[in-house]
């Protein structure tokens, strides 16, 4: 690693610390966000020259700090930040060493303001769109032109979009608080909804060229870790990560060398990050005991990708465990994406007349490509070519990725080229 | 300590058949105890239906054209039937207090931030 991606790294994983300490300080999202993006660059100026100082992160709070004052100062004018204003202008008086041991935080209080950060930035009062908008600009500091173009939306939305949500924050008074115990459960599943959603996007995009997006995915994972880091206890968050693992480890094989898809059935699995498995492996190990034998729909998932990960084959793949751990996610979590996937697998352990059943029976995915897809291969396993092709044509106008409407229409080709 | 506006919204069929001033008295009326009693209420009243309302606007600036509508501002399903005014110290606490109106199962609540004076 070169030194200027090791200042990225640094000012990347000391940043929502930071900033999460400063909103303590402030109680003010906006004013927090612009006094960190200004020591960000203050740090990208001074640390070339200087080197990475030894405690990053006090030199970040100490600069973010100023520049809040600095900000407040400037907003004084306005009423309400005059108090805070003068707050500050009195703690700028102290000695600057006794200001950087005032910085570090206790490693407990940093975890607090870190929880109070994530469970604000994922307040069901703000709409999932911003609040996914937030968790990647807040709490994994990507800049807002790549959240922009990781959900193709122009830069000028997303910065609106974000700017609304602050203001949001800011005036209905959404508190910076880590829920109560009583609301924990449903807070804290709106936060892995959260990391979920941009998992899914990185790996099942909803439009464009490519078939994952390996940086939002990264992203993914790198907040999961955070989460686990936080809430080490919470099973759900461990079958997250482990989750998120498992399906990163096989995105270098989910495309083929010309960009094409390549379906779980037709992957390589020797290109799968067995490293990435592992550690999936081990954090799901983590949830197990944790939960207590009651397994959330995370931890049903993250078994799901586990039996797909560890199989040495599609054709070798355990579908009585597959099927049995799909029926136990519907019990908990039913959608008809579960009951697709199921259906999937009943094909592979029953046959293709059973999958078509299954298939049959679900309401609901009648605008889904997967589910005509899926129709299709179980028509033609059953030798009806015709009504397979005309699946797989539906299926190709209802794909949202040209990568999966490319690998829809080879299909098409090759049904037809098979005799009715 | 912030001010939220919690409107009353209940569907346009039932606020019509069930007028909340009879029905759903002595629920509001329990609600509005309890929140007067832990020093959150600051106000709310219950509307007439939206049929007795009049829409003004005045066209062309101040002093323009008077138009007058017999009915409310939008044809919407759901109509304002009351509010209530709430002081409470964040989001949180009001949206717990929202949950005890009774519009909430029988209708919605919208809770809205009431912006501050500027003297």
């Amino acid at each position: 690693m070169d030194a200027s991606a090791a200042l990225v790294k640094v000012l990347r994983e000391e940043g929502p610390r930071v900033l999460a300490a400063l909103v303590r300080y402030l109680g003010d999202l906006p004013v927090a966000e612009d006094a960190l993006s200004e020591a960000t660059i203050a740090a990208l100026e001074a640390w070339p020259a200087s080197g990475i100082p030894d405690n990053p992160r006090a030199w970040l709070t100490v600069v973010a700090r100023r520049k809040a004052l600095d900000l407040l100062r400037r907003e004084s004018a306005r009423a309400g930040k005059e108090t805070a204003a003068y707050r500050w202008g009195t703690e700028r008086a102290k000695d600057e060493i006794e200001e950087v041991i005032d910085a570090m935080e206790t490693e407990s209080q940093l975890r607090d303001d870190m929880l109070r950060l994530i469970f604000t930035c994922c307040h069901p009062a703000l709409s999932r769109e911003a609040q996914v908008a937030l968790a990647l600009r807040t709490l994994a500091r990507l800049e807002v032109d790549a959240i922009a173009r990781a959900f193709l939306v122009p830069e000028a939305t997303m910065a609106k979009r974000l700017v609304r949500a602050r203001s949001k924050i800011a005036t209905a008074r959404i508190p910076y608080v880590i829920p109560s115990d009583a609301e924990l459960p449903d807070r804290l599943a709106a936060v892995l909804v959260v990391v979920y959603l941009i998992a899914t996007e990185a790996h099942a995009p909803t439009g464009g060229d490519s078939v994952a997006r390996v940086d939002l995915e990264a992203e993914a994972v790198r907040l999961a870790r955070l989460l686990v880091e936080l809430m080490p206890d919470e099973p759900e968050v461990l079958s997250l990560l482990a989750l998120l693992l498992f399906t990163s480890a096989r995105t270098p094989a989910r495309s083929d060398a010309e960009g094409h898809v390549v379906t779980l059935a037709n992957q390589d699995r020797d290109r799968w990050n067995r490293e990435a498995i592992a550690e999936g492996s081990r954090w799901l190990q983590g949830a197990v005991s944790w939960s207590g034998g009651k397994a959330g729909p995370y931890q049903l998932q993250a078994h799901l990708a586990a039996a797909h990960s560890t199989a040495t084959s599609w054709a070798e793949t355990d579908w009585d465990r597959i099927i049995e751990l799909y029926d136990l996610l519907g019990s908990v979590a039913a959608n008809p994406v579960v009951a697709l996937n199921r259906a999937v697998a009943i094909t592979e352990r029953d046959g293709p007349q059973y999958g078509l059943a299954a298939l049959g029976a679900i309401v609901g995915m009648e605008r889904s490509h997967l589910w005509h897809a899926a129709l299709a291969d179980n028509l033609r396993r059953l030798g009806r070519t015709a009504e397979a092709a005309e699946e797989l044509e539906t299926a190709a106008a209802l794909a949202p990725t040209e990568g999966e409407r490319r690998l829809l229409l080879s299909r098409l080709l090759d049904v037809r080229s098979e005799p009715a | 300590m912030a001010l939220y506006v919690a409107l009353c919204y209940y569907n346009r069929d039932r606020y019509w058949d069930e007028p909340p001033e009879t029905e759903f008295s002595p629920e509001y009326t329990e609600f509005a105890r309890r929140a007067t009693e832990a020093g959150v209420m600051r106000g709310g009243e219950a509307l007439h239906p939206v049929t007795m309302s009049t829409t003004i606007t005045v066209s062309g600036g101040r002093g323009g054209d008077v138009m007058l509508t017999d009915g409310p501002y939008a044809e919407a399903k759901e109509v304002l039937a009351g509010y209530f005014v709430l002081e409470t110290a964040d989001l949180d606490e009001a949206i717990g207090w929202a949950v005890q109106i009774p519009a909430a199962w029988r209708g919605k609540i919208e809770l809205r931030p009431i912006a501050p004076h500027h003297a």
